[in-house]
């Protein structure tokens, strides 16, 4: 018996492996390893709980800063301006620093430098408000994270750190599980493929919307590791490998995940 | 002597029987590092480690236990086992029923301290290597070993009676 189950788990890892090789090629969002009523909710405006937080960021966009102006003044009403397939490729090379800059924080710069308001705290609920609600204007759309050129050195910087970089005292990188794993369950979690596709999105077990930084904080947590700061070069660098790992799967915000 | 120095005593007291942190609500003060057992070296020979940790018994019933407990081993996390009372074992490692049949006592040690050891890739925790072989570990878990010595020492003592 106890050589069946042995053999029949070693059959499985074989398929794992194997399927993982293919993942890797083969990218798939976390939304195919949701139960129904998951799906359901995600899928029904109505139900779908980030929602209201894509409804508060349209009206920070809408709202008017110390300069007389709001994001609608350049971006159109309801941002019908701005184009959903540029959307879709952030991070993007910052053409004054010559770095990747991530949606929230190209959100965050705008909104003081150019609406003269007050600074947003990377991740806070209003900076994420407005992320969710730019990049619902995009839903649907295919992800599409530009990285040659320029780009090839973060790309590759973003990869080390998620495929190299072991945190923490259980000594884990991101790859240790989602490059490896995904459909497996760790304890009574399905192992995701670690995409980001649906991000900022909203996660049952917080009860509120989170971004990609918030959860790659949460991961490093988990494995008893000091995250990087919000905003931070490295966590920019997660994010753009990331995004791009997903390149080809549909944006989905806001997504409804565990 | 007051309530809670009488339990500062206690903690003191239990901390060397593997009573750490690791699980417990924020509230549990973090022990200072004098308080931190000092590190035993160990050596893999041949994909093992002979004698055990510290020259320690291993106790199989606390190291089942130990197994179990979310913020020490859990081995529950990644591994079936033999152990019905608890739901959801996890698919990822190999089940370890029989698992004494397969790999002898420093075989097993080796695979608990470190996994890496044999495979640099695996995403297997390493429960017993040197503090300051860990990058950027928070600063509650900072300058410790997942498990302590005799926990390691429980832990293959339970894996044994799993033939």
């Amino acid at each position: 018996m106890k050589l069946k189950a042995t053999i029949i788990w070693g059959v499985c890892m074989l398929t794992a492996q194997l399927s993982a090789s293919v993942f890797s090629a083969d990218v798939f969002s976390g939304y195919t390893l949701l139960k129904q009523e998951t799906k359901e909710m995600q899928d029904d405006d109505f139900l779908n709980q980030g929602m209201a937080t894509v409804e508060k960021g349209g009206k920070l966009f809408a709202s008017i800063g110390k300069n007389g102006k709001s994001c609608e003044t350049c971006h159109g009403q309801g941002g019908k301006k701005l184009d959903p397939k540029v959307i879709a490729t952030y991070p993007v090379l910052n053409s004054k620093t010559q770095r990747p800059i991530t949606l929230q924080q190209h959100i965050i710069n705008e909104w003081t430098e150019n609406l003269g308001n007050a600074p947003l705290k990377y991740e806070s609920s209003d900076a994420l408000a407005l992320e969710a609600f730019v990049r619902n204007l995009a839903r649907g759309q295919v992800v599409n994270v530009q990285t040659g050129g320029k780009m090839v050195p973060f790309f590759e910087q973003g990869k080390k750190l998620y495929e190299e970089a072991r945190a923490g005292q259980l000594d884990m990188a991101c790859a240790s599980c989602h490059n490896l794993y995904p459909g497996l369950k760790l304890r009574a979690q399905v192992l995701s493929q670690g995409q980001s596709n649906g991000f900022p999105l909203y996660r049952l077990a917080d009860g509120k919307v989170v971004g990609v930084q918030t959860r790659i904080n949460q991961c490093f947590d988990q494995f008893r590791a000091e995250g990087y700061p919000f905003g931070s070069e490295e966590n920019t660098l997660l994010e753009l490998y990331m995004n791009a790992r997903g390149n080809g799967l549909k944006i989905e915000t806001p997504a409804v995940r565990f | 002597m007051k309530k809670s120095n009488l339990a500062v005593s206690i903690m003191i007291a239990c901390f060397p029987l593997g009573i750490l942190a690791a699980d417990v609500p924020t509230e549990t003060p973090t022990p200072k590092p004098e308080m931190i057992e000092a590190y035993q070296t160990w050596k893999n020979t041949d994909y093992s480690i002979g004698s055990p940790l510290g020259g320690l018994k291993g106790n199989p019933a606390n190291g089942r236990k130990v197994a179990i407990h979310r913020g020490k081993g859990n081995c529950l996390a990644c591994h079936q086992m033999p152990i019905p009372e608890e739901e959801f074992h996890g698919e990822v490692g190999p089940p370890l029923d029989g698992i004494a049949s397969r790999y002898d006592e420093g075989q097993l040690r080796l695979r608990i301290v470190n996994m890496q050891e044999l495979n640099p890739g695996t995403l297997m925790p390493p429960f017993y290597k040197h503090p300051d072989q860990f990058n950027r570990v928070s600063k509650k878990y900072q300058g410790r070993t997942i498990l302590t010595v005799q926990e390691v020492e429980d832990v293959v003592a339970y894996l044994m009676t799993l033939k």
